[in-house]
């Protein structure tokens, strides 16, 4: 611990905290730049200067370290002084276009200049031009306005693993770019947007649209994927205009996939804004009356529901409720087929938690690819692997992920070679302490995904993975509804029910889809071409189209609901606007449903439906959330543990077009063409 | 005046071969193996007591500097590196280039000696490569050193294992940063960086490293063989020892010339290079050490002696001892301009107050100089000078701004009278 003086208060911190550190302690306001706490310290910026005692110059606070007895003045006029000085200079060659700028009025040069130098400047020669950049379909550059403090740079190397900004050139002329022009390929360039304190990277598909102040900011979570960051939604009226992180450490912490930001155009056209009955449009008791009567044919044993892939808890919940009551069990909640077994929370999420990842040090990814499947997790992966002591191993399709690492193999006898003692990874695996194993949810779909997620599993107790202090047995969901679903037991029970796979062998005659659109509907109706499908979703994609009743539902930005993220983090987002037309939240559309059909759940309002869905998923109570469970026993599921010799597929591969929003992006088309270089088209149909 | 006996650099001036055999016939690699028998710690003593100060510029002591890498609290389990500053990018500096020409030998013995000393096994030479027939000459002498055995294991029979690797820098002034040089070496941009850590604590892929200069390097051997109070006795108190010089400008006969510390300015320019053209009463100006100093006006020069302190109360600076010369015919406003365009053309750009004020300070100067400034811009010009070095990561704004600091003190009339009359 070292003692110093700031301000005259005293304080103690621990070795190798910088000033800067020590004075936010102090709660002292220091102004900076290039300064970003989740990036490296560059100090190039020098607007954190501070004056301390028995130092010639005043010292740039964010590199220096605090020193016993060390005493130092922020608040003096020569630290003014040499603040408004720095200011002036990294004013003379700005274009000082505030009234046209994107970031004005959340620009930290415009609120620091107003602080720092409001005189005017002394500069009376030509500005410097500099030519912008394009740097692809998301980030719009205006390089005039660049104040050179390397943050994107910084951003681009240490987070994203994918170094391709830079500083051309030297002094004036210094110039950040690509070198050879091209668009920035990371699944998090977004983010650039944030980390730029300036308006020099702003908004694409947002440009001109709005001034910040004009925004309503409501809280709420991602889920185009299932690590759940936390976002804000910032509307104006009832429009979406932009999407912005929410600092959470415990998930994402500063940072949020591409997709989380520029999908939510997807929000805003071809969506379903009234009830349809067979492809013309009705109103809500229409088509109640149209499904109660095709319901009241059917036997319960030739129902099936299916959830889609952002649905939230409480609609799920309901829906189950719903078919308890109508004697029906065959729900599932995983369009791609997978099983799980849901006797043990452990067996389906990511128990050692994301920040858990921080404490690894072996990671052996396992038929994965974290930076299509969950970028933001993928960076902490990265950012674990930067701070040292740590190897990491992919079991799978080899391809970049923005590290290195070993490649053990691609099908899962890589698995099985792991078990035994040589090889050089089996050694590191023998003597770390934090093992960590990551299973892709990809892999669960596979014909032997038990086998594959039981042997992993063997694998993870093999190397002490699982014990009471640590579990390093994780799966990595892909989809946000899945843990949610697992955990209110959306899925056929063992024996009487049937899933998805059911439904593809023409079990089912009504077909009842919440929001689920990635089924092979040629294969259904082939399977069982009678078969009545119901779809209740957002936006007219495969489900609506093959579906004889179509139901208005909110999307997520439209109505208050609890996601549970692949670590089992239950998070509630919050409404930001109203939905379109006659479409209501799906637990509202199924209570209502259940009304007219004659078993009117038990619930009036969203609040006793959620008293009702804690008192029976305890885990959705949402407190600080702890995640060390420990694994005792291994499925029961399993009939035959011989895993096939078919190598790992990606479970994704085109990040940007994964689900009915995304598809429907017009942003999300231009990234998947200019970007990845595909044909949007081949993925604009669906799966 | 440097008798004969006590210079260093005896080939100085290119008269004998830089090969082996002749370097050995100038004593060049004579007992450099019981030399290192003495010692790391009798070493850094001898060059400690001799109060050798660097070469390179900033003249700080080099027998504290290497001390500094004896700290307890260094890693010993780390490899150290040492690094010869061989990028000589200094206005009016031309003296390692001369070293590297015709003493290479000499640079490969104090590099040896210096490495074993810190406890390196590895070292580097940056050479600025716009030396590409130095750096060749150097690549020579060193293969054959390696082929006698002076170098590499075991060498020069000193049982202490030393490999040395030329480095070619792509031309940048601010190389020559330690620091910057470092990251140059590691392979990225030079960008010079914060301090603390220090070289010494985390240098060269964040292992101790210690910078010196080429001519620091060179006098090592010497300092050891004839003895530390043999260098101490030339000079004066805390600025011992023989230096060359670079004269260049407006004297008869430009020279490298090695001469003890305290010459006076005005002997060493009329002894060595000829005499200021048209003689001493034709002198205006000189910068003493290298662009990065303070340029002094006739009257100073008249009296000034060339040692570190004397300079230093000046508010000038040795520097590396370039000194450069102004005769009466030389526009001194103009040859400070130019000097500004060179900085705002060398600054790296990293930081702030550099990045965007060297290039204003240049645009004031040419303003100036075109006659189209007022009053408001000297002491602009001089508020800038005053504030920016205090600001920077590196001492480049601060040798950026001496120049200017020189002229607004001893030529305020020059500007003055260019001044716009309204």
């Amino acid at each position: 611990m070292t003692k110093l003086v700031i301000d005259n208060q005293e304080i103690e911190v621990e070795e190798g905290t910088s000033i800067l550190q020590a004075c936010e302690q102090l709660g002292i306001k220091i102004p900076r730049f290039c300064y970003h706490d989740k990036l490296s310290v560059a100090g190039n910026c020098r607007m954190c200067l501070v004056e301390v005692e028995n130092m010639a110059k005043p010292v740039a606070s964010c590199v220096q370290p605090c020193s016993e007895g060390m005493v130092v003045h922020t608040n003096t006029s020569n630290v003014k002084n040499a603040r408004d000085s720095v200011m002036e200079l990294l004013l003379i060659n700005h274009p000082l276009d505030c009234p046209v700028c994107d970031q004005g009025g959340e620009c930290d040069l415009q609120d620091y200049a107003y602080e720092y130098r409001n005189k005017g400047s002394r500069y009376n020669f030509a500005k410097r031009q500099m030519p912008n950049k394009d740097l692809g379909p998301l980030i719009k550059t205006d390089m005039n306005r660049c104040i050179a403090c390397t943050r994107c740079i910084r951003f681009m190397d240490e987070i994203c693993g994918v170094p391709s900004l830079g500083g051309l050139y030297r002094g004036e002329k210094l110039d950040i770019g690509t070198y050879v022009s091209k668009v920035l390929t990371s699944e998090l360039s977004g983010n650039l947007i944030d980390v730029c304190p300036v308006g020099a990277l702003t908004n694409k598909p947002a440009a001109g649209t709005y001034r910040p102040w004009e925004l309503r900011k409501t809280i709420s979570v991602d889920v185009f994927d299932a690590v759940g960051s936390n976002i804000c939604i910032d509307t104006r009226d009832n429009e979406i205009i932009r999407v912005t992180p929410i600092r959470n450490d415990g998930v994402n912490e500063e940072w949020i996939s591409d997709k989380a930001r520029f999908a939510i155009d997807g929000l805003k056209k071809n969506r379903i804004d009234a009830p349809y009955v067979d492809k013309v449009q009705a109103d809500w008791s229409e088509a109640f009356n149209q499904i109660s009567e095709k319901l009241g044919k059917t036997s319960p044993e030739r129902i099936a529901v299916i959830a889609g892939n952002m649905v939230d808890c409480e609609s799920m919940f309901a829906m189950k409720m719903l078919m308890s009551a109508m004697k029906c069990c065959n729900l599932d909640c995983c369009q791609d087929g997978s099983v799980y077994d849901i006797s043990a929370r452990n067996n389906y999420i990511f128990n050692a938690g994301i920040a858990g990842i921080d404490e690894a040090d072996a990671i052996i990814l396992i038929g994965t690819n974290p930076r299509k499947e969950a970028p933001v997790l993928n960076a902490r992966i990265r950012k674990r692997l930067l701070k040292g002591d740590c190897s990491i191993a992919l079991i799978g399709e080899e391809a970049d992920l923005g590290y290195p690492y070993t490649h053990l193999g691609n099908t899962p006898q890589a698995i099985t070679s792991l078990m035994g003692v040589e090889g050089d990874f089996a050694y590191i695996l023998s003597r770390v302490d934090k093992p960590m194993f990551i299973l892709g949810a990809g892999v669960m779909a596979r014909d032997d995904g038990a086998a594959v997620h039981q042997n992993a599993k063997i694998l993870a107790h093999r190397y002490g993975a699982v014990r009471t202090d640590w579990n390093g047995f994780n799966v990595l969901q892909n989809v946000s509804s899945r843990v949610g679903g697992l955990d209110i037991g959306f899925v056929p029970p063992e024996g009487t029910g049937y899933g998805v796979h059911g439904v593809y062998e023409g079990k089912a005659d009504v077909l009842w889809l919440v929001g689920a659109d990635e089924l092979d509907f040629d294969r259904i109706r082939k399977a069982n071409p009678n078969v009545f499908i119901i779809y209740q979703g957002h936006i007219g994609s495969a489900g609506a189209e093959n579906a004889d009743v179509v139901m208005p539902a909110a999307a997520y930005t439209e109505k208050d609901a609890i996601y549970v993220n692949t670590e089992g983090r239950p998070q509630t987002a919050f409404q930001a606007v109203f939905p379109p037309g006659m479409a209501k939240p799906d637990w509202s559309i199924i209570r209502e449903f259940s009304e007219l059909y004659g078993c009117k759940l038990p619930f009036d309002s969203l609040a006793e439906l959620r008293a009702l869905m804690f008192s029976q998923v305890p885990v959705f109570i949402i407190e600080e959330h702890t995640h060390q469970e420990i694994m005792t026993s291994y499925s029961s599921y399993l009939n035959d543990s011989t895993m096939s010799n078919a190598p790992f597929k990606p479970a994704i591969d085109n990040f940007y077009m994964t689900d009915t929003i995304s598809r429907n992006s017009d942003t999300m088309k231009k990234c998947t063409e200019q970007i990845l270089g595909l044909s949007s088209k081949t993925y604009s149909e669906g799966a | 005046m440097l008798i004969d006996k006590d210079k260093i650099f005896t080939n100085l001036q290119g008269k004998g071969a830089s090969d082996l055999r002749s370097s050995r016939s100038r004593g060049i690699w004579n007992n450099t193996g019981k030399i290192i028998g003495k010692g790391q710690a009798w070493i850094i003593n001898e060059v400690k007591k001799s109060e050798i100060r660097g070469r390179g510029g900033a003249g700080f002591p080099t027998g504290v500097k290497w001390s500094f890498i004896q700290n307890p609290n260094i890693d010993p389990d780390l490899p150290r590196y040492f690094i010869v500053n061989a990028d000589e990018g200094e206005p009016g500096t031309c003296k390692d280039r001369d070293i590297l020409r015709y003493e290479p030998h000499r640079l490969l013995e104090g590099v040896l000696i210096s490495a074993f000393a810190i406890g390196a096994h590895t070292a580097y030479i940056y050479i600025r490569g716009e030396y590409a027939n130095e750096a060749k000459i150097l690549q020579k002498a060193i293969n054959e050193a390696y082929s006698k055995r002076l170098l590499g294991k075991n060498a020069a029979g000193s049982g202490w294992d030393c490999d040395v690797y030329i480095h070619r820098g792509m031309g940048g002034y601010i190389c020559g940063e330690e620091t910057a040089l470092i990251e140059s070496l590691e392979g990225k941009k030079g960008l010079p960086r914060n301090k603390p850590p220090y070289p010494v604590q985390a240098g060269l892929y964040s292992c101790p490293t210690m910078v010196n200069n080429v001519e620091t390097v060179s006098t090592i051997p010497e300092i050891l063989r004839r003895g530390a109070s043999w260098f101490a006795s030339i000079g004066r108190h805390k600025n011992t020892g023989t230096k060359i010089f670079s004269i260049s400008g407006c004297v008869n006969k430009p020279c490298n010339v090695e001469e003890a510390m305290g010459i006076p300015l005005k002997e060493l320019i009329e002894k060595h290079a000829g005499g200021v053209t048209g003689g001493w009463d034709n002198l205006l100006a000189v910068i003493p050490g290298g662009a990065s100093t303070e340029v002094l006006p006739k009257s100073i020069c008249n009296i000034v002696t060339m040692d570190f302190d004397d300079l230093c109360s000046l508010h000038s600076a040795l520097g590396t001892g370039g000194v450069i010369v102004m005769d009466s015919s030389v526009d001194v406003v103009a040859a400070v301009f130019r000097l500004s365009l060179f900085y705002k053309h060398e600054s790296c750009g990293q930081c702030t107050p550099c990045r965007e004020g060297i290039g204003w300070i240049s645009r004031i100067m040419q303003k100036i100089l075109r006659g189209q400034a007022g009053l408001r811009d000297i002491d602009l010009l001089e508020d800038l000078i005053k504030q920016i070095p205090d600001e920077t990561i590196c001492a480049f704004a601060a040798g950026a701004a001496s120049p200017i600091q020189g002229l607004l003190r001893h030529f305020r009339p020059l500007m003055l009278e260019r001044i716009k009359r309204l």
